[in-house]
């Protein structure tokens, strides 16, 4: 049994100081509305906002769009590359690495260029095309997060057989995929889902050059202008992120070969 | 002359004994081997001995030195992990220079010293190859030699071949038991392996549960297990309870037949219960002779191995194992058979406890 | 050939096959579409005039000093974070493999690192302000105990406050990267070279750093990359007035400041190899450790 080193409660205890300090800094000062007194007067205002509203439901709606297409695009992927393609692994993973190493400004920057009034594919020329836009620049920056969350899901099941079972009793791929396969691997779909809705609904960056109406560019502009509401903003962003991750340590307890892959 | 001594070596975590009142004297040049299951305290001794843990009680003496509470990597104590350890950084040169870059010696003397230790373990070609680029026996050599370039005073070795193939397991344990007969130096060998003991020891120390069972060679250990653990833990072992009738004559009652003990029975009473150890290869198929013990029973089971033929014969409560080397001339008996065993007075061993 | 067994084959493009191709389609018609024909235009874009023809004369005008400074300013603002993201990084990492603690210390922590790398863009420039703008807790708590932090030349909204900023992300980033290598190291390591005669710091200096260093210098390498291609919290905290190279980017898809479209595109060519590089040092280096550390 080893003793601890004071060396490393030291450590601990200065890194616990400087990642707790901002978060209790900022709930105190989201409580100090009120001249001289401690309220919820900013977390009351700023819920009865309709701008807050507005924007956090528009962000909520295209997470939730984000996650479908995400799966839709990463689950047959890599259940086929795991059963049939594995030599294209390595270029699959690749493509997933790509949105870590393309900064979102650069892509961003990219989607306007070659998606504007004047390409074959005028996506910024509208609404509904920008948001179109935005969605998938979303389900790009989730990716690497999501594919690796579902192949590690594959992985932990017998995809072979449970393939083969199903194709003895009958079954076409898509009730292979969507009756046999999804099911079974749930809960490493829900983690990605939870890392997706928490990298969505705090993004800024693709949001704001696109001209969203997005929660990430509605935080901006609060903090440009109020200043105790940022405050009481941040506090509930970091609590939107610890519940989605506390959420996706809860739902890997339970899944087959669950493990941290981080 | 003892070499290395301990006396009275205890280690409790807590409330936990995990080593008990370990006494030994281990002569220079031995080979003694800890031999237990997990869990027995054999490991625990060993790094006490090495010196990464610190005994609760007792001493620890090489050559009449008291180094109990000398550091580790003061003691000059070469070491042999079952998971190699060699560094992963390094080549194997490098590696088994190790010990002698550290103490300060001079690159030349350094370089003929791990050619010496390469060329002992037959492996001078690899001496620019990394550990990932080596198989587990080679591994191992390299770390044996690593272990030996300085010429430590003791050599420990803990578990070496629990992490290696069969096949590889028997080749290196003669080439370590070679190795360290040529050299001379005192050796302890942890293992669980039973075989492996008895193949390498000079002497083997059993242990179970924290405490010593028997120390002794594997001759002695084997043919005079002193008590029930022993004899298990060490072969196959058929143990039956006897009725004593006659402790000064020997006389005892296995399940209704009449036998003779030769010794082991110095301190009973008649009508005590004892139990009794009976290797399978002492036992010989058909009815005995002058001086020898007979029982009588029904051939359960034969399995024929080849060159070992393995016959179980029920007793009334009891099943006896008879090992019987294949006879061309005299096929084994059939199942459900009758038939009658006969042993010498010699083999039967009284145990200790009950 | 026996009846009864077929051979099976392994062609590339089979009619079984087929299905798989269509399976994994979408993913690529995605990866293309939306992530590597973006970048693709804007790397040509980079090499080409008003006209459409190719030049190199927008990653001459890189070379301009204020664009020049704006990398040179981001080169530092990540160098620095990625310097002390990774050296505290580190620090916790070790605390928290082989400092001994409480069993309970390690899950927690590393779930937190995992939340904490995540927070990072607006939020979490406010939640700094809120702690060391001029009324923040600690400003106000230091003024308390004596110590004026604005007096003595400290602002949040400068490049060290942006820095020490991004340490919020940076560390927990590292120590979710480099705690898989420090599980690697193995005890027995320590225990041979103590039984060959080495001392702590000989073991640390001839065989655990040299082991660890391409985990480490990988991780800071990612950190400096992760800093690098940061805008969020930038835009949030500091804004125009630390003109780093995503800030001035932003400007410039924004409101054309350099009235040069093609320069934006240089500008995100100088991003994109940098960051590029960066990772592709990480993965080689990352590599190399996993081989030692298996």
């Amino acid at each position: 049994m080893k003793r601890s080193s004071p060396g490393a409660w030291l450590a601990i205890i200065l890194g616990v100081t400087y990642f707790l300090a901002p978060l209790i800094a900022t709930f105190e000062f989201s409580l100090r509305l009120k001249r001289g007194e401690y309220s919820f007067e900013a977390y009351r205002l700023v819920f009865e906002s309709g701008n807050f509203q507005s924007s956090f439901l528009y962000s909520t709606t295209v997470a939730l769009a984000t996650i479908v297409i995400g799966v839709a695009l990463a689950v047959p992927t890599a259940y086929w590359v795991q059963l049939r393609l594995p030599r294209l692994r390595g270029l699959v993973e690749f493509i997933t690495l790509l949105p870590l190493v393309i900064p979102a400004i650069v892509l961003v920057f990219g989607y306007i260029r070659l998606y504007d009034s004047s390409s074959v594919l005028p996506l910024t020329g509208s609404a509904f095309g920008t948001n179109i836009l935005l969605t998938l620049g979303y389900v790009g920056l989730a990716m690497p997060y999501m594919y690796r969350s579902v192949d590690t899901g594959l992985r932990a099941i017998d995809v072979r057989t449970l393939t083969e079972a199903a194709e003895s009793q009958g079954a076409n791929w898509p009730t292979i995929l969507l009756k046999v396969i999804l099911p079974n691997i749930r809960s490493a779909i829900l983690s990605g889902a939870f890392l997706t809705f928490a990298i969505v609904i705090g993004e800024f960056t693709f949001a704001s050059l696109l001209n969203r109406p997005a929660f990430g560019p509605y935080l901006q502009l609060i903090g440009a202008s109020r200043a105790y509401e940022p405050a009481a903003l941040a506090v509930m962003a970091f609590a939107i992120t610890w519940a989605c991750m506390g959420l996706i340590q809860l739902i890997g307890r339970g899944a087959p070969g669950a493990q941290d892959t981080r | 002359m003892t070499f290395l001594n301990l006396a009275g070596v205890q280690k409790s975590y807590g409330a936990n004994a995990v080593v008990r009142n370990f006494d030994l004297d281990v002569t220079r040049g031995e080979f003694v081997t800890f031999l237990g299951p997990s869990g027995c305290g054999k490991t625990t001794t060993l790094r006490m001995i090495a010196g990464f843990e610190t005994p609760s009680a007792g001493e620890i003496r090489i050559e009449g030195r008291d180094i109990t509470g000398l550091r580790a990597n003061k003691r000059n104590i070469g070491m042999v992990f079952q998971a190699y350890a060699l560094f992963p950084n390094m080549t194997v040169a490098d590696n088994v220079g190790f010990g002698l870059k550290v103490a300060g010696r001079a690159a030349p003397e350094i370089k003929s010293r791990v050619d010496e230790m390469l060329e002992m373990i037959k492996l001078p070609h690899l001496r620019d190859r990394y550990p990932y680029q080596l198989s587990g026996g080679q591994q191992q050599r390299v770390s044996l030699a690593r272990a030996l370039a300085p010429s430590p005073q003791i050599l420990l070795l803990d578990e070496p071949l629990s992490a290696l193939d069969a096949r590889i397991r028997v080749s290196l344990r003669e080439e370590i038991r070679a190795l360290q007969r040529k050299l001379g130096i005192t050796t302890i060998f942890v293992t669980h392996d039973q075989e492996e003991a008895l193949s390498m020891s000079d002497r083997i120390v059993v242990m179970n549960d924290g405490a010593i069972e028997q120390i002794g060679a594997p001759f002695e250990i084997y043919n005079l297990p002193r008590t029930r653990f022993v004899a298990s833990f060490i072969g196959t072992l058929n143990v039956l309870d006897a009725a004593v009738i006659d402790p000064k004559s020997g006389t005892i009652d296995i399940e209704g037949n009449k036998v003779f003990a030769a010794r082991g029975l110095e301190n009973a009473r008649a009508g005590e219960t004892r139990a009794v150890a009976l290797r399978p290869e002492a036992v010989r198929i058909g009815p005995g002779g002058e001086g020898r013990n007979t029982l009588e029973g029904v051939i359960e089971d034969v399995v024929f191995l080849g060159s070992v033929v393995r016959v179980r014969m029920r007793l009334k409560q009891n099943a006896l194992l008879i090992d019987t080397f294949n006879d061309s001339a005299a096929p084994p008996p059939s199942r459900g058979q009758s038939a009658q065993v006969n042993f010498s007075r010699n083999d039967l061993i009284v145990l200790a406890d009950r | 050939m026996s009846a009864i067994a077929p051979t099976v084959a392994r062609p590339r493009i089979t009619l079984s096959n087929l299905g798989a191709w269509f399976g994994v389609a979408p993913f690529f018609i995605f990866a293309l579409m939306f992530l590597i024909a973006p970048t693709v235009y804007l790397l040509i874009g980079a090499f080409q005039n008003h006209d459409g023809g190719f030049t190199l004369d927008n990653l001459a005008r890189l070379g301009q000093p204020s664009i020049r400074n704006s990398y040179l300013l981001s080169i530092e603002v990540s160098f620095t974070s990625a310097l002390f993201g990774a050296l505290f990084g580190l620090c916790l990492a070790l605390a928290i493999v082989r400092g001994g603690l409480p069993g309970w210390l390690r899950p927690t922590l590393m779930t937190f690192s995992g939340v904490a790398s995540n927070f990072a863009g607006v939020p979490l420039a406010f939640a700094f302000i809120a702690t060391l703008g001029r009324m923040g807790f600690i400003t106000v708590l230091l003024n308390n105990l004596g110590l004026d932090l604005y007096a003595a030349g400290f602002n949040i909204f400068t490049f060290t406050g942006l820095t020490l900023t991004y340490l919020y992300f940076q560390i927990p980033l590292m120590i979710l990267v480099v705690t898989p290598a420090l599980d690697g190291m193995k005890r027995e390591w320590n225990e041979a070279a103590s039984m060959l005669g080495a001392s702590q710091a000989q073991y640390w200096r001839m065989v655990a750093l040299p082991v660890l260093w391409p985990s480490i210098l990988g991780a800071s390498l990612l950190l400096f990359a992760n800093a690098f291609g940061a805008i969020a919290t930038a835009y949030a905290l500091t804004g125009p007035s630390l003109n780093i190279v995503p800030i001035l980017l932003y400007a410039q898809i924004r409101g054309d400041v350099l009235h040069d479209p093609n320069l934006g595109y240089a500008l995100a060519l100088g991003m994109l190899l940098i960051t590029g590089l960066s990772n592709f040092a990480y993965i080689v280096l990352r590599a190399r450790s996993e081989r030692w550390l298996k």
